[in-house]
């Protein structure tokens, strides 16, 4: 039997201790491919958002692997459906992971299907970033390590038309509300109201409607509306619903009897055309309007609008901005690790690590992925109106709202915080542009 | 109960008008799927399908004839046409070459096999037609509005949603009913529902009828489709919207019943449209209550007819 001398046993037990830990501390490999997990809709009614969004990854991929990758990586984006339901795209989401390998996901336009799949990125150890879903509870109910919004959500995008209506029509008394009825229609109306209510109270609701999500006639609720003539009328209805809506209510002069507000109209305004009327209030869910008067960077806004009209013909509508701010935040992020790691390739902690607080600029700004997760997006907020330039409704007499200023504070739940808000907050708030 | 109605007559009235309007396109696409059943003993879940052809197709074609420069009247006839055509088309490719091949099949894979046809046709529509919201309104604009009194005020109505889908509703049932009841075709098809056994048995070419029925009844869900066409924004998923709706109309009606599809439509239209005024959480609901309530006192629908198990 081999005996070992006392030198030999400490160094054994030296090796047995410090091995592993030296082994953790070797870089991992650098990959061949950055494969990114893309969630979105590529059936059903929110395939209106989710096919352009595919369309501006995939023309923002091809260019950035032309000018040499993301920390000269290649990125290849690999498409989930999210039509099928969210038990599906849960399944899908650990498919990307375990067998296909991807780095990160961006992951999703429903509220529904983000708020099932964030909670993976905790068991997956994978980064995740929120590149289009609103729903203010992500980041208000839990702590996530890894996942990170990289746009604005439901409470400012809901804030901001509502404070450019109370300063620019303070008279009203009367409100309808026409939503989808689904979580973003029903969210969308507690936070207006929960907001309008600590704004300007005494404002009366004349009527509550909900449609059936995937409506195609609102002849019966336009009727009802044009009987009550209410001063406003709110809806964040998108897609097919809302030109329905519009197109049904013009044809009957609504328009002339009230003010609509639309805080997610930028996505319809191009297959309305003409048929938007004038002088209604219109949001974009962030800045990124076409006709944005002021861009950061002009060359590069300019760059990518008309790079993705010439390759679609047609004008990238908010979710095309929203992936556009993913890929650039992802590009961001991982520089911002591989330099941190003195150019070697970094762990998925160490990835998720570098856009905790990460600043990274888009055509029109710059946002800040707060300490939370969350993205601080300004919006951009005006009323409808036609020019030369586009055959489309665009926005005029535009207002910016910093995005710090309509965001719940860290750690405090949207709807208290909606609760606070005071009328003079009508005036402080958002500048012309 | 007097004064409710006092307070609130003039909304009920407002609430009856956009309930018949709802009411005639409902039954356009029902009326369609209910005769395919009662013939064919299929429930055929690909009509949704092609009520969103007919929708699609009316709207493309009236997109070309606008561009062409011609009349907007023209777009009118060309709702009919394109249903027709859609009908024309579809109809006995799906029938010779798919259904034929499952109506000995049990009713599960029957119904597998229609949906499959359905989903295969939701991607068709997505290739074609792509994702986009597309309309084309100028049958709508073309005809105006009329303004309706209410009390002081008055409330515009688009006379395509006040007159053009009741009345396309109307002259369906009174002509469908004339057709079954009048014509020796018709007869043969009212013969085939009633009892398809004796009928084949009498010499009754049962293959020809189900072609033919098929064909019709596509043709009829693409006139849904196409007069729908005018009002609604086309998306993904239209059809599949339709066809619950139309489900619960054929349940409550009674298998291959166009009167029982009329009322049921009516009842189901009307009690949306009020729902909206006074209730308006219920709307979703409105049809789906009326059909528990129709199916827990009459099981076979409002017209359908007990039949014995054969064994």
């Amino acid at each position: 039997m081999t005996t070992l001398t006392r030198r030999e046993t400490l160094a054994a037990g030296f090796g047995a201790v410090l091995l592993p830990a030296t082994l953790s501390a070797q870089p991992a490999p650098r990959p061949a491919e950055l494969k990114i997990g893309v969630t979105t809709f590529l059936s059903g009614p929110a395939s209106v958002f989710g096919v352009p969004s595919r369309r501006a990854c995939e023309m923002l991929a091809e260019q950035i692997n032309a000018a040499g990758g993301i920390a000269g990586i290649p990125m290849r984006p690999i498409f989930v459906d999210e039509g099928p339901g969210t038990d599906h795209l849960v399944g899908e989401i650990r498919r990307l992971v375990q067998s296909e390998g991807v780095h990160a996901i961006f992951q999703s336009i429903s509220s529904g299907s983000c708020l099932a799949c964030t909670p993976l990125s905790r068991e997956l150890n994978k980064v995740m970033l929120l590149w289009d879903c609103g729903t203010q509870r992500i980041f208000e109910e839990n702590r996530y390590d890894y996942a990170f919004r990289t746009q604005g959500y439901g409470t400012s995008e809901v804030l901001a038309p509502l404070l450019y209506l109370l300063k620019t029509k303070p008279n009203i008394r009367t409100l309808a509300v026409v939503n989808q009825d689904y979580a973003w229609g029903r969210d969308s109306w507690e936070l207006w109201k929960t907001a309008m209510d600590a704004l300007k109270p005494g404002v009366r609701v004349v009527a509550e409607m909900f449609p059936r999500f995937g409506s195609t006639d609102f002849s019966t609720e336009i009727t009802r509306l044009l009987a009550l003539r209410p001063d406003v009328i709110y809806s964040t209805s998108w897609g097919g619903e809302l030109v329905t809506f519009i197109r049904q209510a013009t044809e009957r002069r609504l328009h002339e009897r009230t003010t609509f507000v639309l805080p997610v109209a930028e996505a319809s305004l191009q297959i309305l055309g003409r048929s938007m009327p004038e002088g209604h209030i219109i949001g974009t869910r962030g800045d990124h309007w076409n006709n944005h008067p002021a861009p950061a960077n002009p060359e590069l806004f300019n760059s990518f609008v008309n790079a993705y009209r010439q390759k679609f013909n047609e004008y990238p509508i908010y979710p095309c901005h929203h992936m556009a701010q993913a890929v650039w935040a992802l590009k961001a992020g991982v520089e911002k690790a591989v330099a941190t790691k003195g150019g070697a390739w970094p762990s998925d902690a160490e990835l998720a690590a570098a856009f905790r607080g990460l600043t990274f600029p888009t055509p029109t700004s710059t946002i800040t992925l707060r300490e939370d997760g969350q993205g601080l997006e300004d919006q951009i907020v005006g009323v409808s109106s036609f020019n030369d330039r586009f055959p489309f409704a665009v926005p005029k007499e535009m207002m910016l709202y910093p995005a710090a200023q309509v965001s719940a504070p860290i750690g405090q739940k949207s709807t208290d915080w909606l609760k606070t808000l005071q009328p003079a907050m009508i005036e402080s708030t958002g500048r012309s542009i | 109960m007097a004064e409710w109605f006092q307070d609130n007559g003039l909304l009920l009235g407002l609430a009856l008008l956009d309930g018949l309007s709802s009411a005639g396109l409902i039954f356009l696409v029902a009326v369609g799927l209910n005769l395919v059943f009662g013939v064919l003993r299929i429930v055929n879940v690909a009509h949704g399908s092609l009520y969103a052809i007919g929708a699609y197709s009316a709207a493309s074609i009236g997109i070309f004839l606008a561009s062409r420069g011609l009349p907007g009247w023209a777009s009118i006839p060309a709702l009919v046409l394109s249903a027709a055509l859609v009908g024309a088309v579809l109809g006995p490719l799906i029938e010779r070459f798919l259904l034929r091949r499952i109506y000995a099949q049990e009713e599960v894979v029957q119904l597998l096999v229609t949906f499959a046809l359905f989903m295969i046709l939701e991607d068709v529509q997505k290739l074609v037609w792509g994702v986009q919201p597309i309309h084309h309104d100028q049958a709508m604009k073309l005809l105006g509005t009329i303004d309706i009194p209410f009390g002081a005020d008055f409330i515009p109505f688009t006379n395509y949603q006040l007159f053009v889908l009741p009345g396309f509703a109307v002259v369906t049932l009174v002509g469908l009913a004339w057709f079954l009841r009048r014509t020796l075709t018709g007869r043969v098809i009212v013969a085939v529902t009633t009892d398809r056994e004796a009928a084949t048995a009498m010499g009754i070419d049962a293959q020809r009828i189900f072609l033919l029925t098929f064909t019709f009844g596509a043709m009829l869900a693409a006139l849904g489709g196409a007069l729908s066409s005018p009002t609604a924004a086309l998306v993904p998923g239209v059809g599949a919207q339709t066809i619950v709706l139309s489900f619960a109309v054929v349940a409550t009606a009674g298998l291959g019943q166009i009167e029982g599809a009329a009322l049921t439509s009516l009842m189901m239209g009307l009690g949306r449209s009020i729902a909206v005024y006074f209730e308006p959480e219920l709307e979703v609901v409105v049809p789906y209550i009326i059909m528990v309530l129709v199916l827990l006192v009459r099981p076979q629908g409002l017209f359908g007819v007990i039949e014995t198990r054969r064994v």
